[in-house]
């Protein structure tokens, strides 16, 4: 692989409204010396889509999955994450509000094995929304946003794990969504899934931008053309470059961007 | 010889202990089955046993484990399902959990007698629990212990880590998170694992001789208050089960047909097993598919 | 806005749950740390009372061959050497797991290897069927038929090494098989695919391949087996005779540590010297289990195939 000057970056701050952002974060895996990902300093705007794209290992996911706490459990998170004015990367922040204000949505589609429904009413019930009516709205609400009711409004009770790669993966961002989050984060949404499914999908982050924030790990460089308002180009654990999205893609300043979008990486 | 005509005679004699092995277990079933089923009636289920006559039963016995399998469930599985929890979930991977790793398998290697003493010592003795159904069952869960932990871990362990982001990513804590979505996927499983244990728990005998005891007093089965003598729900009283029966009918020697009673009781307890290992099977596979929607 | 700060710092219902279920699972394992701490301290504790209290060398009870606690011999010493029951126990196990493992690791190969598909399928319930038989039923089986058989053929009692080793032969088995399948399974594929390319006939495959790559895996096994076997009691005790004499041969009768436990810790007075010198064989079985448990971490931290 080429060697490139990984100093050599070029990073905006976009004008808009910042909805997230963070500063200088550090990620180390396990008992890890070396950090998996240096000084990462992003602002995402405001209902826009931000994609973050770069080869496999550059970090993107490592600190996509950071944002919202995911990695406690594995991995040591540096720096700050800033929401609302406040550091969500502290420990005396409660990571499960954070979670239920920065959703998630994952590469593999993961429904629960329960029904439909239940795979949207659970949570609803564990954050202590007992109406039974406001549930069931809320049911409807997503799943039309997550462009799946016409699919499946006659067998909201069966089981989840019956549909199709597409659409257990609308239903997931459904399950996310009813939780009202102000940030969405999806790590490959459509890795898994066929172009017809990819299209749909991408129709429905379009919609969703009314209304939520969103944030993308994506391999596929079309997807992040298309969809995102701002680009992130990741490499070897370290932002190398972000702008718009149209400038990353025709005049990116960096010579690794460049190289890696016109397709001659590595 | 050429490499070719070892291949064959080698290839036979694995064959030929093959078929050694397997006509052992055909004639162990066989002599069970053929010397132990014509002494099972219902004379013989229902009645109690008679230690210096022929023609005692099981009755009691047969309660007795039953009794003492259900006690054991209900106080090893909390803890083993608590401990698995421990293990799968929260565990870090570091010295702390390599030790106690170390220490469940110190306690699955520890011959059941020893860990049947070990209950005597401490229940039966210093306790003063006496020989009671309490003691055996206390006994018989630090046998079961170490296998439906294990069990119980692999089970959640089998459940993909997907299942844990998507629960942590709405906002759950993990407690909620292992409670209401790893362990129902992880339930059949967890069950087919503990129908298994309790077939290993329902033929133990050694941790039970000096824990449970080994005398079976007339039980009264109209009596349903625990705290009476003679109640057969009484956890305090000494409660000789049917591993332990066969053991002390063929040890002891005073009881005229104890060769017969040891016949029938084994053929009762075989059937009893194979009837768990069968239902476990039945049940895990019939609730896998269930949960699966049929796919 | 406000609010949604205050929201993120402050505790909620789901971290409250979260210290709940760690407080419940941290309890169950501390629960069981504690009863091995306990097993291990008061088994050891009573065991070496033999020692401490009543100063019977400890050369004396490993090597005298008169096993007699409740009486002084000429030299008013009391009479507790436990060397018999301990070579009965060993030869029970060490014979025991020799005539097993062929059979055991014939029948691993059976499974995955000569007949992977049928013999699979028959095979497995089987093993899990010997898995499942209690040691009473064992026991049993042992004494009408296994003893009466050396009767027969020997003469004298029938009871003793012989028919020990016989009934330990089936029941450890079924442990050494299956845990031997899962070692040869555990060799990749392309093992066996890259000796039978070059031309090598199955059994040389087997011979200089398969068994080689999964050899630590099988001594493991075959470990697990004798660890149960020296653990077995009432089954051992239905046959080997129970009278504590240095064995002279296969089939005399004689008693192992275990034979010799269950028969006697209950016709004992706690805290007398025939008592603790049992539980100074409990003692022993302790240990075993903890060298067998060491010995298969070894050979396991070894056999780790790489792939």
């Amino acid at each position: 692989m080429q060697t490139y000057d990984l100093s050599d970056t070029h990073i905006v701050t976009p004008p808009e409204e910042i909805a997230l952002s963070t500063h200088q974060l550090q990620v180390y895996y396990g008992n890890n010396r070396q950090a998996s990902m240096t000084d990462a300093s992003l602002s995402f705007p405001r209902f826009q889509i931000t994609a973050l794209i770069g080869a496999s290992g550059s970090g993107k996911s490592t600190y996509l999955r950071s944002l919202n706490r995911l990695n406690d459990r594995i991995a040591r998170v540096q720096g700050e994450i800033m929401y609302r004015n406040t550091n969500i990367n502290s420990p005396k922040i409660n990571v499960y509000e954070v979670r239920k204000h920065i959703g998630m949505v994952f590469q593999k589609p993961n429904p629960f094995a329960k029904s439909i429904s239940e795979n949207i009413t659970f949570a609803l019930k564990a954050a202590g929304i007992t109406d039974r009516r406001e549930r069931h709205q809320r049911v409807e609400t997503s799943l039309k946003e997550a462009a799946l009711w016409d699919e499946v409004k006659d067998d909201l009770n069966k089981s989840a794990l019956a549909l199709s790669g597409g659409q257990q993966q609308r239903l997931c961002i459904a399950r996310a969504i009813a939780m009202k989050p102000d940030i969405l984060l999806l790590d490959e949404p459509a890795s898994a899934l066929d172009p017809i499914s990819t299209t749909k999908l991408e129709v429905t982050l379009k919609a969703l931008t009314q209304k939520y924030t969103i944030i993308i790990v994506t391999h596929n460089m079309q997807q992040a053309s298309r969809i995102s308002a701002y680009t992130a180009f990741f490499h070897l654990g370290h932002v190398t470059e972000y702008d718009q999205t149209e400038k990353i893609f025709q005049t990116p300043k960096i010579q690794a961007t460049h190289d890696y979008v016109t397709g001659n990486f590595g | 010889m050429t490499p070719n005509q070892t291949d064959r005679i080698a290839t036979q004699v694995i064959n030929v202990l093959v078929l050694i092995v397997v006509l052992i277990l055909m004639f162990l079933l066989g002599d069970i089955i053929l010397n132990g089923f014509p002494h099972i009636s219902w004379h013989f289920l229902t009645s109690p046993s008679s230690p210096f006559s022929a023609g005692g039963g099981i009755r009691d016995q047969l309660f007795n484990s039953l009794y003492l399998l259900i006690l054991t469930l209900i106080i090893s599985f909390p803890l083993a399902l608590g401990s698995a929890i421990y293990l799968a979930e929260y565990a870090g991977n570091n010295w702390r959990t390599g030790l106690i790793r170390t220490a469940i398998e110190v306690l699955s290697s520890l011959p059941s007698v020893v860990v049947g003493l070990f209950g005597y010592l401490l229940f039966v003795i210093q306790f003063h629990l006496g020989f009671s159904i309490l003691s055996g069952a206390i006994a018989l869960t630090f046998f079961n212990l170490p296998l439906l932990v294990r069990s119980i871990e692999g089970s959640l362990h089998a459940v993909p880590d997907t299942q844990r982001e998507a629960g942590m990513a709405l906002g759950l804590s993990s407690w909620r998170t292992i409670r209401s979505i790893i362990l129902p996927a992880a339930l059949p499983g967890i069950l087919t694992g503990i129908i298994l244990s309790a077939g290993r728990v329902f033929g133990e005998a050694a941790a039970l001789i000096y824990t449970a005891g080994q005398s079976a007093p007339i039980l009264n089965y109209a009596d349903w208050n625990p705290t009476d003598g003679s109640s057969f729900l009484n956890p305090m009283r000494p409660a000789e089960t049917l591993a332990v029966h066969i053991w002390k009918v063929n040890t002891e020697g005073v009881t005229p047909d104890a060769i017969s009673i040891s016949a029938g009781a084994s053929a009762v307890l075989i059937i009893v097993i194979l009837l768990f290992n069968f239902g476990a099977r039945a049940i895990g596979a019939h609730m896998y598919k269930k949960m699966t929607g049929g796919k | 806005m406000d609010e949604i700060q205050k929201k993120l710092t402050a505790p909620s219902k789901a971290s409250r749950e979260d210290v709940t279920g760690r407080i419940i699972s941290y309890t169950c394992i501390a629960a069981i740390i504690i009863l091995v701490i306990s097993i291990l301290y008061f088994i050891t504790s009573r065991g070496i009372a033999t020692f401490t209290t009543n100063h019977v060398s400890l050369w004396q009870f490993l090597s005298g061959k008169e096993w007699n606690p409740g009486t002084l011999n000429a030299k008013g010493q009391p009479q507790v050497g436990a060397l018999p029951m301990i070579v009965t126990s060993f030869s029970v196990t060490i014979l025991a797991a020799l005539v097993a493992t062929p059979f055991a690791i014939a029948v691993a190969l059976f499974m995955t290897d000569i007949a992977p598909k049928n013999g699979a399928k028959f095979l497995q319930p089987v093993i899990e069927l010997l898995v499942g038989i209690p040691s009473v039923v064992y026991g049993f089986i042992g004494l009408t038929v296994v003893v009466p058989f050396i009767r027969h053929l020997f003469g004298g009692t029938g009871s003793g090494i012989l028919a020990g080793t016989i009934v330990l032969f089936v029941m450890v088995l079924p442990t050494i098989t299956s845990l031997s399948v899962d070692a040869l399974r555990a060799v990749p594929t392309y093992f066996r695919s890259a000796s039978l390319a070059l031309g090598a006939t199955r059994f040389q495959t087997i011979y200089k391949v398969l068994l080689r790559a999964a050899m630590p895996r099988l001594l493991t096994a075959v470990i697990f087996g004798m660890a149960r076997a020296f653990g077995e009691a009432l089954a051992v005790q239905m046959v080997i005779g129970n009278a504590v004499l240095m064995p002279r041969n296969l089939v005399t009768p004689t008693s192992t540590l275990t034979s010799q436990l269950t028969t006697n810790i209950g016709n004992t007075i706690m805290g007398t010297l025939p008592n603790n010198a049992l539980w100074s064989l409990a003692l022993i079985l302790l240990l075993m289990s903890l060298v067998f448990n060491l010995l298969i971490r070894c050979i396991g931290k070894r056999g780790e195939i790489k792939s």
